[in-house]
């Protein structure tokens, strides 16, 4: 029942902030995503550390098809509705600094995507899931196209048309798998359930298929080069909680469905074909990297920096070993945390200042101690310093790589380099330095903007200090994911 | 079988009312008619009853088709009230027409006997001839009229001919009589038998508008009354593809392997047609023509992957179809006719500018149908593109399944440029006035979407 709460109280809230018209409905969604998150963490703190699913519920849905509609709550997926928990009212609140029009939709529109992620990352039917994984595309997508930038409407569409394309492919794959499931001595029986999906008998060859039906759908979602180019507009178009969203929560959709799908049910595939997808996310690490110490435009440099990122999470996945699959799992958490911190922080100047050009900033520190260390915090746990939750993942990530493949490891651990370097050059371009004319008078935060960045600085340092109490989570469930693996 | 005669009768008793000098009662006399036909409809429940010597069968798929039917017309009746207010229209004798092309619809969808699958297809036909044209003193009207009634016939005589051929192979004009001809005979079916299914299939195609027969519909479906073209390409498609499926699962099914490649070939056409040509549209309402087009392609999916599945997906893709498409057409005769340009009513893309912001509602319905058209989830249509997809995975072709998905893809192009005016852009003018029973139905059919969209269950195990 809890993970059914965690799925229909964001829509309920939603629907009812539709019918609000009064400025209290910020409020009002705060209000809902924070029980939402008390949800969440009782899920997180009440989860036990095995392999198996909780929390479970579990309805006839097409009952004569045998597709059901059931979730759950396993080892795999905890730290992702933690995730989906937590940044949600960050994101609600990080939106109060700016009034943006028609605030009931708004607000309802962030809460149906919290839905929609809650779904796909509980679902543990495969037509559920698909249901959500798009379902999740519609509210950020008029997010992003009702308030976005000058030329929100193209690039939108850009990124829907994709990524729908992408996941089409998947439901190819699906139907495809469910028609291979069946009850002994009963034909035409099949099921939809995921682990229904993990003892199959695939040939080589479907393997093969099904492996690239999965691949492109989730590569669009991450995205993994060369399926990115919608990215860098759709973020920069966006609305900063859109881009919140998308950034924080959404693009782990895709390294979710990697690891709950591909690696247990095409094995074979990505024994075959696993050095190519790794390769793509190696190259994704290095392009992103070197186009993101290019840019002049904060949001676009994030927006590049998180291509990269990811990378290494496929990569990770890619690697089959407990330590890629963990590292990704608590990387996933931890770029979350990073990315909408930094993307916040980008916003905060661009209200102050109505610019994001790195060349138009300056000096910024001057007046600003709070936001300077909050920015420095989710900076150095981006460049995966030491003791900072980047550290945790990305040592784990390339440590899977290595053992996977010495030369493919040795490229990814660029990032490490590549990644100090576009960081580095933003805060220093963005906060020190002479002042502009933009910058000459810049207010420190405010309250509700101090809310938003001390818990992400908070989340920082738990993972980066005491990362056990995330990975002996997960650890039960990815030693049980990896017995489907080649040897 | 007492909705046929009794729409028959309330067909004339409507044609009465017509002397009346108040015309406020066809409405409300005509929805009334429709119910009390769809709720005798339901006494076959659950059996199966050979009519009038064996013309005319019905079990529970049928009655689910004339289900369908009604409910499409009843939503396009209810949709109807710009007649009252018309001075130049004649709401009688449409209503009239409308509850005789009905009776054709239920034969089309009930038949056991060729012949009554001809008679219902011309009663069908002929009533939608003359409503495609009712739109007097419109060019186009006239245009879409003479089209229709042209090409129609020539197609309804073709398949005539097919049916004699049937008749010439087998013998008989009996549904499962061809069956166990064709059973008997398994190892040497009469060549004309062959001839017959595909002159039998030529004139259904076309009047499913599949292609290559097809070239009617965007004039026709463009030049007739939107109210009427609503009920065209709903009713006339669901009637057609039940006959299709009654005639293709019963008659030949012995002779699958003949058929199915032809079919097969035509299903992608129809797929490439419908959803590319749609791109290149200005206008919304030939958007719609050419959409349904691609529809019928899906459903010819269906039909090409016949099997155990087949009549559940159909039943349920033309359900969620003609939902989306009555309440789509539904937005298009409000806004059209107040958001008139300098050439007069305006049924482009850029005429839904801007609506969501000034109708909600309207913005919502709209979004909504073309969320369910496209075959985004939690929408029906989802559902429906899934089961079609499923029969196609049944069976093994995948090639076909893989050639839908990118049509589909395409179609959220066209799709959403509608959502994108609606939602994104700047309109101009005053909010659109909806009456608020016209807002009901509308209303009604979005819920319906959205309400088979998430619990797709809801028909499972009925047919």
């Amino acid at each position: 029942m809890l993970t059914l709460s965690l799925i229909l109280l964001p829509v309920v809230a939603a629907t009812l902030l539709l019918l609000i018209k009064s400025p209290a409905v910020k409020t009002l969604a705060l209000g809902a995503a924070l029980v939402e998150l008390a949800l969440a963490a009782y899920a997180f703190a009440t989860f036990k550390a095995d392999a198996q699913m909780q929390f479970e519920f579990d309805y006839p849905w097409i009952a004569s098809a045998g597709i059901r509609f059931s979730g759950g709550i396993d080892g795999i997926s905890v730290l992702l509705v933690l995730l989906t928990g937590l940044l949600t009212p960050l994101i609600v609140l990080s939106a109060f600094g700016r009034d943006y029009d028609r605030p009931s939709t708004f607000y309802s529109l962030i809460l149906y995507m919290q839905a929609a992620l809650m779904g796909v990352f509980t679902a543990r039917d495969a037509f559920l899931f698909y249901l959500f994984f798009e379902a999740a595309l519609i509210p950020v997508y008029f997010l992003a196209a009702m308030w976005g930038g000058e030329k929100r409407i193209a690039v939108t569409f850009k990124f829907f048309i994709y990524t729908i394309f992408g996941s089409l492919f998947m439901l190819v794959a699906l139907v495809y798998l469910y028609y291979q499931t069946g009850v002994p001595g009963k034909p035409g029986v099949h099921s939809s359930a995921i682990v229904d999906f993990y003892n199959l008998n695939l040939t080589p060859a479907a393997q093969g298929w099904v492996f690239w039906a999965f691949f492109v759908a989730f590569a669009i979602k991450m995205p993994v080069f060369p399926f990115h180019t919608w990215q860098p507009d759709t973020y920069v178009e966006s609305p900063t909680p859109a881009t919140m969203l998308l950034s924080g929560i959404m693009l782990k959709m895709g390294v979710y469905g990697l690891i709950r799908f591909l690696l247990p049910i095409v094995p074979v595939g990505l024994d075959t074909w696993g050095t190519l997808a790794t390769t793509l996310s190696v190259i994704g690490i290095v392009y992103g990297s070197i186009i993101a110490i290019r840019q002049r435009d904060m949001k676009r440099l994030i927006a590049y920096s998180s291509f990269a990122h990811v990378g290494l999470m496929a990569a990770g996945v890619f690697s089959q070993t407990a330590n890629g699959l963990q590292g990704a799992l608590i990387q996933m958490l931890a770029h979350g945390i990073n990315v909408v911190g930094l993307f916040f922080v980008a916003e905060i100047i661009f209200g102050r200042t109505n610019s994001r050009f790195l060349d138009q900033l300056g000096g910024i520190t001057r007046t600003t101690p709070k936001l300077t260390v909050y920015f420095m915090i989710l900076l150095l746990g981006s460049v995966a310093l030491p003791l900072t939750n980047g550290f945790v993942g990305e040592f784990l990530l390339l440590n899977g790589v290595f053992a996977y493949n010495n030369w493919l490891g040795a490229v990814a651990g660029l990032t490490i380099i590549l990644g100090a370097v576009y960081m580095l050059r933003m805060f220093q371009k963005s906060m020190f330095g002479p002042t502009s004319a933009r910058t000459e008078t810049f207010d420190d935060l405010s309250g509700a903007e101090s809310w938003v960045l001390l818990p992400l600085a908070v989340m920082v340092f738990w993972i980066g200090i005491y990362p056990n109490s995330f990975l002996k989570v997960t650890e039960p469930a990815v030693m049980n994911l990896l017995q489907y693996v080649v040897k | 079988m007492l909705p046929i005669i009794l729409l028959s009768v309330f067909g004339i008793v409507l044609l009465f009312m017509g002397f009346l000098k108040s015309k406020v009662l066809l409405l409300p006399a005509t929805l009334v008619f429709i119910l009390a036909a769809l709720a005798t409809t339901f006494t076959d429940w659950g059996k199966t009853y050979l009519y009038f010597q064996n013309m005319l069968l019905t079990n529970n798929l049928a009655i689910m088709f004339t289900t369908i039917v009604l409910l499409s017309a009843f939503m396009v009746v209810a949709l109807s009230n710009s007649f009252i207010e018309d001075e130049q229209a004649q709401p009688a004798e449409y209503y009239a027409l409308l509850l005789f092309s009905l009776v054709g619809a239920i034969m089309m969808i009930s038949f056991e006997n060729l012949i009554m699958l001809f008679v219902g297809v011309e009663i069908l036909s002929v009533a939608m001839y003359v409503l495609a044209g009712s739109d007097k003193h419109s060019p186009r009207s006239n245009e879409a009229a003479l089209k229709y009634f042209l090409m129609g016939a020539f197609a309804t005589g073709i398949m005539l001919f097919g049916i004699a051929l049937l008749y010439g192979a087998t013998g008989t004009f009996v549904v499962s009589g061809i069956k166990s001809y064709v059973y008997t005979n398994s190892y040497g079916v009469s060549l004309l038998l062959y001839m017959g299914i595909l002159l039998l299939l030529i004139g259904m195609l076309f009047k499913v508008s599949a292609a290559p027969f097809h070239f009617w519909t965007p004039d026709v479906y463009d030049g007739t009354p939107s109210l009427f073209t609503a009920f065209m390409s709903t009713v006339v498609k669901t009637a057609g593809f039940a006959a299709l499926f009654r005639v293709l699962s019963v008659s030949f099914v012995g002779v699958y392997s003949f058929w199915w490649a032809i079919l097969a070939a035509l299903t992608c056409l129809t797929l490439l047609i419908g959803n590319v040509t749609a791109v290149y549209q200005n206008s919304f309402k030939r958007m719609m023509a050419y959409s349904s087009i691609s529809h019928a392609g899906y459903l010819l999916i269906g039909l090409t992957a016949l099997g155990t599945q087949t009549k559940q997906a159909l039943v349920f893709y033309s359900l969620a179809y003609s939902l989306a498409t009555i309440s789509a057409f539904g937005v298009l005769l409000v806004v059209s006719r107040q958001r008139q340009d300098e050439n007069g009513i305006n049924e482009n893309f850029d005429a839904f500018n801007g609506l969501a912001r000034q109708n909600p509602l309207l913005g919502f319905v709209m979004a909504v149908s073309m969320l369910s058209l496209a075959g985004i989830p939690l929408t029906a249509g989802f559902w429906g593109k899934f089961m079609i997809f499923t029969t196609a995975a049944d069976k093994g072709i995948f090639w076909i399944l893989v050639f839908a998905v990118l049509m589909s893809t395409v179609g959220i192009y066209y799709y959403f440029r509608v959502i994108i005016a609606m939602y994104f852009r700047e309109g101009a003018g005053e909010p659109v006035k909806v009456a608020p029973f016209y807002r009901y139905v509308l209303i009604a059919a979005t819920i319906l979407t959205l309400v088979l969209g998430l619990a797709p269950g809801l028909l499972d195990g009925l047919v």
